[in-house]
């Protein structure tokens, strides 16, 4: 029996360390001097550290403007999105109106469909009224998460009609309901969708590199594609600039990662 | 006669429909009705010159050969892929959930951790790992006798390559469902088996597969509908090369319509990739009900 354990632990070990290696990698060659990656067999650790590559990131490839582009949407994109989709998902579980369940059956029913395929009619629909190469174009898909109201929803489905019902007899309106008693309570999944829509927005990719056409307004994974194409050589920059990519979003979730797994399975294992 | 207490909700929802309504029902019913004109850079520029073309765009995808090499790599993507990574899933979930592993919320989220990194940055990593000259992963194939491969150089090989990047960022994701359902299942099942004398793979398959049978079929047509629409690894590692193995159904409308600015074919693609997407969800939940019937 005990060797058996020895053997499970270390294996599970060894699986940790296959995962772990490319990020940790990425971070050691960021650290290396110029060409010090581009030999065989690869260094795992620099020879000499150094920050150029970070440096020159910042001061000659406009690394500063991208993470700003990046964090701005992410964090426009996170408000926007709950203000949109926390009063629907709430009232499609606990408030009753005409065509309630047939609605909701019908964006249940939309999920099917990949947003992928309007990207093209979107695209012309916000170059027609100027919102290409936009913040704001660059926006709107976050505001029509029929995902999000969703998740909303499942969990609100939880609060006590009585609760609801005792304020109603205080004679609280239904919007004093929602800021005094509903918003509080759903505080844990409003945590979850806000970190769910910062990583998408911060990670996504097909749409800023659709509709973010002036250099200036790209985000961070565009600016990375684009510099991988012109830096394909220059190992040491391009993950110098890998880690400025991902090392936030990474940290964020490290720190918040219980409201990430749970409203993760909360979507998919129950929904 | 609505009363007040229906105007506040549809106050609460309106918002959140009518963005709904025009960000994604309007594109995605317009998609279908774009497919059938000539929608290019000329009306682009000019609206009159688009006219309505009935299903020609649809004819000439159908005789054209790189669509047919789009929908041929997709479809090895997912063939390939959604089985590998599933395994993945299930094996990383099937170990983690035995009792005598250690230290597990610590592996769980380092497992996991690879699936929430910007996926454009960890294609180009790998694009390095992947080095033919340079890259670890044949350095560890050359430094046990193996020869080195030209992963993303040669057409047989960029597939998988891609695939073992795909992999290693996504299996995290399904492995923490599966591990969530695993730990519904009683321990009494599995000792109760053990002392019916079963093995464990005899356990797997008798007690762990049939408790996580609905789960697996969500997850697969989930991961299926998300390898149709692999987009980013291509045009970051590859660009749909070597010798195109690597051009997705996504990639080719993405050229499509936002380089050749074909904007009515391209939505053809798209809705194409759609149709493609429903089918085989279709055909999973059908052979699902065949197969399992009593206990899904």
């Amino acid at each position: 029996m005990k060797p058996r354990v020895i053997l499970l632990n270390v294996g599970v070990a060894l699986i940790g360390l296959i995962v772990l290696f490319p990020l940790l990698w990425m971070l050691s060659v960021s650290f290396m001097s110029t060409g010090e990656a581009a030999v065989f067999p690869p260094p795992l650790l620099p020879g000499r550290w150094t920050l150029e590559h970070y440096r020159d990131l910042f001061v000659n490839q406009g690394m500063g403007r991208y993470m700003w582009n990046s964090f701005a949407l992410a964090t426009l994109a996170t408000g926007l999105a709950l203000a949109f989709t926390v009063p629907a998902g709430y009232a499609f579980a606990k408030l009753t109106f005409k065509g309630r369940d047939r609605l909701f059956q019908l964006l249940i029913g939309a999920l099917v469909i990949p947003a992928q395929i309007g990207t093209l009619p979107l695209f012309l629909m916000l170059k027609s009224i100027g919102l290409v190469n936009t913040y704001a174009g660059a926006l709107v898909p976050w505001l029509a998460s029929i995902f999000g109201l969703f998740l909303v929803r499942q969990y609100a489905l939880s609060i006590p009609d009585e609760m609801l019902e005792a304020a109603r007899i205080d004679g609280a309106s239904e919007g004093q309901i929602f800021r005094r008693i509903v918003l509080p309570t759903l505080t844990p999944i409003l945590v979850t969708l806000g970190l769910f829509v910062f990583l998408g927005s911060w990670n996504d990719f097909l749409w800023p590199l659709i509709i973010l056409t002036d250099q200036s307004n790209y985000t961070l994974p565009v600016a990375l594609a684009a510099l991988s194409r012109e830096h394909v050589q220059d190992i040491e920059l391009m993950m110098a600039g890998a880690v400025i990519t991902v090392a936030p979003v990474l940290i964020l979730f490290l720190a918040l990662q219980r409201f990430y797994i749970r409203g993760m399975l909360a979507g998919s294992v129950k929904g | 006669m609505i009363s007040r207490r229906e105007r506040a909700a549809w106050g609460f929802v309106a918002p959140s429909l009518i963005a709904i309504a025009i960000f994604f029902v309007i594109p995605v019913v317009s998609s279908l009705l774009l497919s059938l004109t000539d929608f290019d850079i000329y009306a682009l520029a000019d609206l009159g010159n688009m006219r309505f073309v009935g299903l020609q765009n649809y004819e000439r995808l159908l005789t054209n050969p790189l669509f047919w090499q789009a929908m041929k790599n997709t479809v090895w993507f997912s063939v390939l892929g959604v089985p590998l990574a599933i395994g993945a899933s299930l094996a990383a979930a099937v170990i983690l959930n035995a009792r005598t592993i250690k230290w597990r919320p610590v592996w769980r989220v380092m497992f996991f951790a690879p699936y929430v990194t910007t996926l454009v940055a960890t294609a180009v990593l790998w694009n390095y790992l992947l080095h033919t000259r340079y890259g670890v992963i044949n350095w560890a194939l050359t430094s046990v006798g193996l020869p080195a491969v030209d992963w993303l150089g040669n057409p047989d090989t960029s597939i998988p390559a891609i695939l073992i990047f795909v992999v290693w960022k996504i299996f995290g994701y399904n492995m923490l469902i599966f591990l969530a359902v695993l730990q519904t299942v009683p321990d009494d099942l599995y000792e109760a088996a053990r002392i019916d004398g079963a093995g464990p793979w005899a356990r797997f398959t008798n007690v762990t597969l049939p408790a996580i049978a609905p789960t697996l079929l969500l997850v697969s047509i989930i991961s299926v509908a998300g390898f149709f629409q692999l987009f980013a690894e291509p045009y970051v590692m590859t660009q749909g090369g070597p010798a195109q193995s690597t051009v997705t159904v996504l990639y080719f409308m993405y050229e499509e319509g936002f380089k050749w600015w074909n904007l009515g074919s391209a939505s053809a693609v798209a809705f194409i990739l759609f149709l493609c997407i429903f089918a085989v969800t279709m055909v999973q939940l059908a052979v699902s009900r065949r197969l399992g019937g009593d206990h899904t």
